[in-house]
């Protein structure tokens, strides 16, 4: 067989037969049959290279001075993992150095780097070495061989299961125990997916509803205290929450962004109509994956969520004017109530947050 | 003293007597309250004359001659003192280009200068004042509450750690190390440029102490995990990752590989 005869048939490659332009030669071999001969195939397999002895083969010299190298990266490991204990031990952990290019940087963290980074390098670097300089190299050819079993094992694999088929005398009343087994291993299968009850339960209403409710009071998102509409000066920014929410996933849905803003620029009516002189209650949770919006950029009025950059414009509705967000923010109804603090005038009219499956 | 009772019901009496307790009180007056007020209330319209003539020299050309805005400035009329101070002595203004956003330069005037121009600015109409150094003193802040604040309101745009960010069209938030707290106060307080305004009355003095506090803090203390690759998140740290770790093994790699000689 030539050495092209990779599938072992003795037919040579499938295709060769002149396919390949000047570079196969076909001839008569001795079978009587067409095989190609490659005469210039640049991807022809350049045979076993002649094995080349290393320098610490042939130099005794070499070859001591690689076994003194790759022992002293595995002493200097050794060294380094001590150093590693040493540095727990003996540098506060409050302790700063500084370093140029560094800063200021927690002198037993980067001790620890330093140290367990060497040990793990200097046990990698020394195996390699001893590989590469110390141990045989012998080149080797691993030959494929077929994926399909010799004929006689597939004979007697079959011969197995018809053999076992017979005994278990399924053939005489194959519904009464081959049905009744089967109905067990589906029930066994299908049992456990009751956990996935687990996962719910479903969510109902809740995605679409808020705890904002009418005459629900304000209050600041950090000090719990109502807020008073004189005290938010044109330009504001105040995170807010309604008032005696404690409950973290319904704190999560009702947060709002308050901003007040001249009257006279808002471009839109319905904005207008929610709000209360100026002052506007957005959803701080942005309409496209939820994260807290808070970048706002006072003279452009524009609102952007920090995340992926999607732009609402506040003079206008907080419409989308740029980014991933498919929506406008949600916006909450407000009013004063008699003493004139901020209290919502109802719930959103929309669902806050990202968009969902059955949102419509 | 019997010629003086004597005379008590003198018409002229009456006059006399009012005419010496009108010139004791006035005098009392004019020797207990001291020359200060006076002085004072000179100097300060002192001030604002010279405050005004420096408005005219170095800002009216964008903000009016009396402060009323044009195309080309806002109106300064009640931005208050705080706003002068902080725009004026971070060298923001008198601007030196026009741009997206007016870059932070070297100061151009001197304190004295400056309180001058704030005084002018301040008495054209009601605003936030100059804070007093207690009330932006970093050392009596709450770290917790500062920090909790912090990334509540300023995190957003500041970035997590104080280090800045981008906004929209070229504009950007200013990184916050080495700011000084008056600054920071000033700037909470009168919302510059892009940013809003956190007025007492949203924010209180406490509260901007706590998060002066906290950025102070986290924009002085070290790295303790090492270089902190500009904290500025995944963008730096994602490049170290790609370029030197993944680097380092190509190199071992290539090492591993290559014939021993």
């Amino acid at each position: 067989m030539s050495r092209y005869d990779t599938d072992g048939d003795g037919h040579g490659p499938d295709g060769a037969n002149g396919s390949h332009g000047h570079a196969v030669e076909v001839s008569e071999t001795p079978t009587g049959r067409h095989a190609a001969r490659l005469t210039d195939d640049p991807f022809a397999d350049p045979g076993r290279l002649p094995h080349e002895p290393r320098r610490t083969d042939v130099d005794a010299q070499a070859r001591r001075r690689a076994e003194r190298q790759v022992a002293t990266m595995f002493g200097l490991s050794t060294l380094a993992a001590i150093g590693f204990v040493v540095a727990f031990v003996a540098i506060d952990k409050d302790a700063f150095v500084s370093l140029p290019l560094f800063g200021e940087i927690g002198a037993q963290n980067l001790a620890f780097g330093l140290f367990l980074g060497l040990s793990l390098l200097l046990i990698g670097t020394g195996v390699i070495h001893w590989s590469r300089k110390l141990m045989t190299s012998p080149e080797i050819v691993e030959e494929r061989h077929s994926l399909r079993s010799p004929e006689p094992d597939r004979e007697s694999a079959a011969a197995a299961v018809k053999e076992g088929a017979e005994e278990s005398t399924l053939g005489r009343r194959p519904f009464l125990i081959g049905g009744s087994l089967v109905g067990a291993l589906g029930a066994a299968t299908v049992a456990p997916l009751i956990t996935l009850r687990d996962l719910g339960p479903l969510p109902e209403k809740k995605l679409r509803h808020t705890a904002w409710a009418e005459q629900h009071q304000i209050v600041f998102e950090h000090s719990n205290l109502p807020i008073r509409a004189v005290d938010v000066p044109i330009g504001a920014m105040i995170t807010a929450k309604p008032k005696d929410v404690e409950d973290l996933n319904e704190l999560a849905k009702a947060v709002i962004l308050i901003l007040r803003l001249e009257p006279d620029q808002i471009q839109n009516a319905r904005q207008l109509e929610l709000g209360y002189e100026g002052i506007f209650a957005f959803s701080k949770i942005c309409t496209h994956v939820g994260c807290p919006i808070g970048l706002y950029e006072r003279e452009t009025h524009h609102l952007l969520c920090p995340c992926h950059q999607s732009t609402f414009d506040v003079l206008n509705g907080a419409r989308v004017i740029f980014g991933p967000a498919a929506r406008s923010l949600p916006q909450l109804p407000i009013n004063v109530d008699d003493a004139g603090f901020l209290v919502a005038e109802g719930d959103f009219d929309q669902p806050v947050g990202p968009s969902f499956w059955e949102r419509g | 003293m019997k010629s003086l009772s004597a005379r008590r019901r003198h018409p002229l009496a009456l006059a006399a007597l009012l005419l010496v307790a009108l010139t004791s009180t006035g005098g009392l007056y004019a020797i207990l309250s001291s020359g200060a007020p006076a002085q004072a209330a000179s100097s300060q319209s002192l001030a604002i004359q010279e405050g005004r003539e420096l408005f005219l020299n170095s800002c009216s050309s964008c903000h009016g001659l009396n402060a009323e805005g044009t195309t080309d400035g806002p109106t300064l009329i009640g931005v208050g003192a705080a706003a002068v101070d902080f725009q004026v002595a971070t060298g923001r203004m008198p601007a030196t280009i026009e741009a997206q956003q007016i870059p932070e330069t070297k100061e151009r005037f001197t304190q004295a200068q400056i309180d001058q121009l704030a005084a002018y600015i301040a008495s054209l109409g009601p605003g936030p004042a100059v804070p007093e150094p207690p009330v932006y003193d970093p050392a009596s802040g709450d770290l917790a509450q500062g920090g909790d604040l912090f990334r509540t309101n300023c995190a957003s745009c500041h970035n997590f750690a104080g280090a800045g960010g981008a906004l929209s069209r070229g504009k950007y938030a200013a990184a916050l190390a080495g700011v000084d707290p008056k600054y920071i106060y000033e700037a909470m307080l009168t919302g510059p440029q892009s940013m809003p305004v956190f007025s007492d009355s949203t924010l209180t003095p406490e509260e901007k102490r706590s998060i002066i506090a906290f950025v102070t803090h986290i924009t002085q203390e070290g790295n303790p995990g090492g270089q902190g690759l500009g904290r500025i998140g995944p963008v730096s740290e994602g490049i170290v990752g790609w370029i030197v770790g993944i680097g380092a093994l190509v190199g071992a790699a290539v090492w591993i590989g290559a014939k021993a000689t």
